[in-house]
């Protein structure tokens, strides 16, 4: 669906109004013409109104700002926009304060644009908008950009314009749309068009709506489509097209959110499905290794301020490395002396995970940390109207599979991941062999510790990182393992996207509490009927 | 250098036994077991998780009731007694909170007055100690109503202190359509019950309005923003009513900047959401989604700003932030100390008559007033998020609002009120039927 339908809808009055002031701004004599230089004390009064007490009176400042000829107008609203609009406080100079970090903030004179120094919050008053008001900046600073401006900001504008063409704008909109150049502008445009005529009665231009998914034509033929006559009949029709098509979008949405989900559950249990299904560890502490990784991505970060993009790759070697560190560390301290005693084994680690994350609390402070996303990671792919993607998402799902096909491949083709077989499923006879069990148990656990550091990194673009980040993922990373059956990765993988899709499509349906409960009850029935899971151990196990 | 220090602080106990003996004598209290209970410290207990889940947002309380105490006992300590924190980890475990207040409450050292807890679940589960040992709780956080209780002082909003206005500004705003979005526990589910009702009362249809729960630390928001997003484009103007706790903010902010909702598509108003929350977060996505508080860090007062001078000297940290919460201890903290002074003596029935009707300066300008009910008097802000993880003030109400207990909104509690002077007494007084609900009828004289 449209997520900036209902920004556009809001933007779009003002920058109608605007767009109709245009031509009566020209057509008033005594009003100065673009091109035309206005004074500094024209400059300064338009200023002064936008230092208004109250939202409304600087709202008002706002349109006469954009319908006057002042050069530096975009400026203004764009400096106003982001809160970098300054008056001086002892005084009545105008500042645009041009980078705003620290304490002194560098300016420039509002009316000359000329360097003019620092200043801080002792020395100028940034003016204060609110929510109202700053999309009534957006709307002016789009219209600016219907005819000017370049493509993107041309697009934004266009889209603005669908639901709300009327008598008065439809010919401005039509001389726009015949001067324009790009398709994608075009095409909005002509659908604000359309919804125009299809709002007067014509049925022709229903055409060109069939199969928009816009939320605003939906919107707008709602009511059209109520009552008789052949409008009414057709817009009924374009609508039924126009829900179906949405449907099987939104299915596709669904299928991506709950394969996303599965993802962030498969990467924090396949380490688990190492050391608890293929080694046979409990491991409780599991979930600490994940925050521990997630909490590596914030060092490096911390290490490398201004590119959070290289941090989060470098965190990538680094996570592995840290959490297996601690895994093996845990291994060789306490898990070691209690082989084959597996309630031991989980108090033990249930321990370790509570002096884990005391720990971290201790050395980081109890609060979260802030793991920035690079550029890139940020947004999301609107593939259509009704369907979009976001990117850190899609970097998770992809990042899950490759790290799922690398483990997969160190177990299948590796000299470890052979001896490792060969310990699970003979530990007296792999050891007669010549296999150093101790050893192989040792970078097991450390290869599940290690890729549960991974998963850290990546939860760290997702959620929280903080000393309870591991708590949440615990039980959800058992419960995959067990539902997929102990011992094998694809019963992980294949596991972990089913139940992330099934939660997925019960949230809208149960709500999030029931969808969890339902999940459980569901996999707790299918483990009475088949004890091995999804995919049972095959062949003889001793 | 140890031996020492200790040798000198030993010296100095008689000479300050001796200063408060003739400073007695000068008042007229030259009476011998006054003089002998001067000399010790007042106790303050610290009831605040410093681990465990909720020690995110607690244990900056904790750091805060020190600071202020080591400031009060630097200007001379209360009745020329010092102050003696007493601070307890009850590690966000409930029951662990009501184990620990006893505590505090029972014994030889026990202590005057307590400040802490933050969840609802955990005030619900002291309740009953500090009643029975009779002690004093501050608490400061916003909470759901609904509750009046002898020994405790909510020193944080009551819906009517922050709902309710902050749905009152976004209908002014030209807001037709309401997503309330909470966690699953108690505080939401009251809150957002008000809020219905309230809304339903405007005139507001069922259709309008789309109510959902999540779990504690829920970090998988895409399907449910995704659905808010489809309830809010449907011509009206949404708004969403955010009673998410802790934890699930973070994601949830996260998942409205992915799928592109910003506070001119459909604004967010949170209630748990201050600018301690906010440090987790990249706010320039979230810049315009809105918070109701009593308090921001970024009110202009002379007051505020040396508070958060002395804060960040305290933590010795230039980014450390102040919020609502803190703001709501300083009062109560304040408060106390007056009603310590006005009754002499920390005794906590003299200090629970005294309290009602003390107002101290609150850290946006103006002044809080205890009130019968044990609910404080302030001002409600709404504030936006600014990309620099701050609140800039975009309304403010004309005038300190009282906090009220029961609210006026549900039909169980519409005709309830709380007021603990005497002759009165009562938590739960029934003002149609002048019955006090809490067992006796109320004595007419």
């Amino acid at each position: 669906m449209s997520r900036r339908a209902i920004r556009d809808l809001w933007r779009a009055g003002i920058v109608l109004v605007l767009v109709m002031m245009v031509p009566v701004m020209m057509a008033l004599p005594g009003v100065v013409h673009a091109g035309d230089q206005i004074s500094d004390e024209q400059a300064r009064t338009l200023l002064e109104g936008l230092d208004a007490s109250g939202f409304e009176a600087k709202g008002e400042a706002v349109e006469r700002v954009a319908a006057s000829t002042a050069s530096q107008r975009e400026r203004w609203l764009q400096a106003l926009l982001e809160g970098r609009l300054a008056r001086e406080r002892r005084g009545d100079h105008f500042y645009i304060i041009t980078d705003d970090g620290g304490r002194e903030w560098p300016i420039i004179d509002a009316i000359t644009l000329e360097d003019v120094g620092t200043g801080s919050r002792r020395t100028i008053n940034t003016i204060t908008i609110n929510n109202t008001l700053r999309t009534q900046i957006e709307g002016a600073l789009a219209a600016m950009s219907l005819t000017a401006g370049d493509v993107k900001a041309r697009l934004a504008a266009a889209r603005a314009l669908v639901g709300t063409v009327d008598a008065i704008s439809v010919a401005r909109v039509e001389d726009t749309l015949a001067e324009e150049e790009s398709l994608a502008v075009r095409e909005q445009l002509e659908t604000a068009l359309a919804l125009h005529r299809v709002q007067q009665g014509d049925v022709d231009a229903l055409e060109t709506l069939r199969g928009h998914l816009d939320t605003r034509v939906r919107n707008t033929l709602v009511p059209l489509a109520e009552g008789d006559g052949e409008l009414a009949s057709e817009a009924r029709g374009v609508l039924a097209g126009i829900e179906r098509k949405r449907e099987w979008h939104q299915r596709v949405q669904t299928l991506f959110f709950g394969l996303s989900a599965g993802s962030i559950l498969v990467l924090a249990a396949i380490g688990l499905a190492i050391t608890f299904g293929v080694m046979g560890v409990i491991n409780m502490a599991h979930g600490e290794l994940i925050m521990l990784g997630a909490y590596s991505a914030w060092w490096l970060q911390q290490l490398l301020p201004g590119q959070p993009g290289l941090a989060l790759i470098l965190a990538i070697p680094f996570g592995f490395l840290v959490a297996a560190a601690f895994g093996i560390a845990i291994e060789r301290s306490v898990i070691r002396f209690l082989k084959g005693r597996p309630l031991e084994t989980l108090l033990a680690t249930f321990g370790v995970s509570l002096i884990l994350q005391q720990l971290v609390r201790t050395v980081f402070s109890p609060l979260n940390r802030a793991v920035a996303s690079p550029e890139w990671l940020r947004g999301s792919w609107q593939v259509t109207e009704a369907l979009s993607i976001s990117y850190s998402r899609l970097a998770v799902l992809i990042f899950c599979l490759v790290v799922f096909a690398a483990l997969w491949a160190v177990m299948r083709f590796t000299r470890l991941g052979l001896e490792v077989r060969a310990v699970t499923q003979n530990r007296d006879m792999a050891r007669a062999m010549g296999v150093r069990a101790a050893r192989v148990d040792m970078l097991t656990f450390g290869l599940g510790a290690g890729v549960a550091g991974l998963a850290g990194v990546a939860l760290s673009q997702i959620t929280n990182v903080g000393p309870n980040l591991g708590q949440n993922y615990i039980v959800d990373s058992f419960l995959v393992v067990v539902f997929g059956g102990v011992g094998n990765l694809w019963g992980t993988l294949v596991a972990g996207m089913t139940l992330g899709v099934l939660n997925q499509v019960l949230q809208p349906w149960v709500g999030a509490v029931l969808a969890k409960i339902v999940v459980l009850v569901g996999v707790i029935l299918f483990i009475q009927k088949r004890p091995q899971g999804l995919f049972p151990p095959r062949g003889r196990v001793s | 250098m140890k031996g020492f220090s200790m040798g000198s602080l030993a010296l100095s106990r008689p000479l300050l036994v001796g200063a408060l003996l003739s400073a007695g004598a000068a008042l007229g209290l030259s009476d011998d077991a006054r003089a002998e209970a001067d000399s010790d410290p007042i106790r303050v207990g610290i009831l605040h998780s410093l681990s465990g889940t909720m020690a995110i947002s607690e244990s900056t309380l904790k750091d805060e009731m020190l600071m202020l105490i080591e400031e009060q006992n630097e200007h001379g300590g209360l009745l020329g007694r010092k102050l003696e924190p007493v601070v307890v980890d009850p590690a966000s475990d409930w029951p662990l909170f009501a184990e620990q207040a006893r505590d505090l409450l029972s014994g030889d050292d026990r202590v005057d007055v307590i400040f802490g807890n933050w969840t609802s679940a955990s005030r619900k589960a002291v309740l009953p100690v500090v009643e029975e040992l009779n002690g004093l709780l501050f608490y400061p956080v916003q909470y759901e109503g609904e509750e009046s209780s002898e020994n405790i002082f909510y020193t944080g909003a009551a819906p009517n202190q922050q709902a309710i206005p902050a749905v009152e500004y976004l209908r002014e705003q030209g807001v037709k359509r309401w997503a309330l979005v909470g966690t699953d526990y108690v505080y939401p589910r009251t809150t957002n019950k008000i809020l219905e009702a309230w809304l339903k009362d405007q005139g507001v249809s069922d259709d309008d309005i789309m109510v959902n729960y999540t779990p504690f630390g829920h970090s998988d928001w895409q399907s449910i923003v995704s659905s808010i997003a489809s309830f809010g484009s449907q011509g009206k103007k949404t708004a969403v009513i955010s009673t998410i706790n802790g934890d699930a903010n973070v994601p949830f902010y996260r998942e409205l900047a992915n799928q592109g909702i910003s506070a001119s598509d459909i604004p967010v108003m949170a209630f748990s959401v201050g600018e301690q929350e906010l440090t987790g977060i990249d706010t320039a996505p979230l810049v315009g989604h809105m918070a109701a508080w009593n308090y921001f860090m970024s009110v202009d007062s002379d007051a505020n700003f040396d508070f958060i001078d002395s804060w960040l000297a305290y933590k010795d940290d230039d980014s450390a932030v102040t919020n609502d919460p803190m703001e709501a201890h300083y009062i109560g903290f304040n408060m106390w100390l007056e009603a310590v002074k006005k009754a002499g003596t920390p005794d906590v029935d003299a200090v629970k008559d005294a309290i009602v009707g003390v107002t101290v300066p609150n850290l946006s300008g103006g002044g809080s007033a205890m009130m019968p009910n044990h609910h404080i008097t302030k001002p409600v802000m709404i504030g936006e998020i600014q990309n620099d993880g701050q609140f800039s003030v975009v309304w403010q109400t004309p005038s300190n609002i009282a906090g009220d207990a029961w609210s006026d909104y549900l039909p169980d509690s519409r005709n309830l009120i709380s007021d603990w002077r005497a002759p009165l007494h009562c938590g739960r007084l029934n003002v149609s039927s002048m019955t006090c609900e809490d067992g006796e009828p109320v004595v007419s004289q």
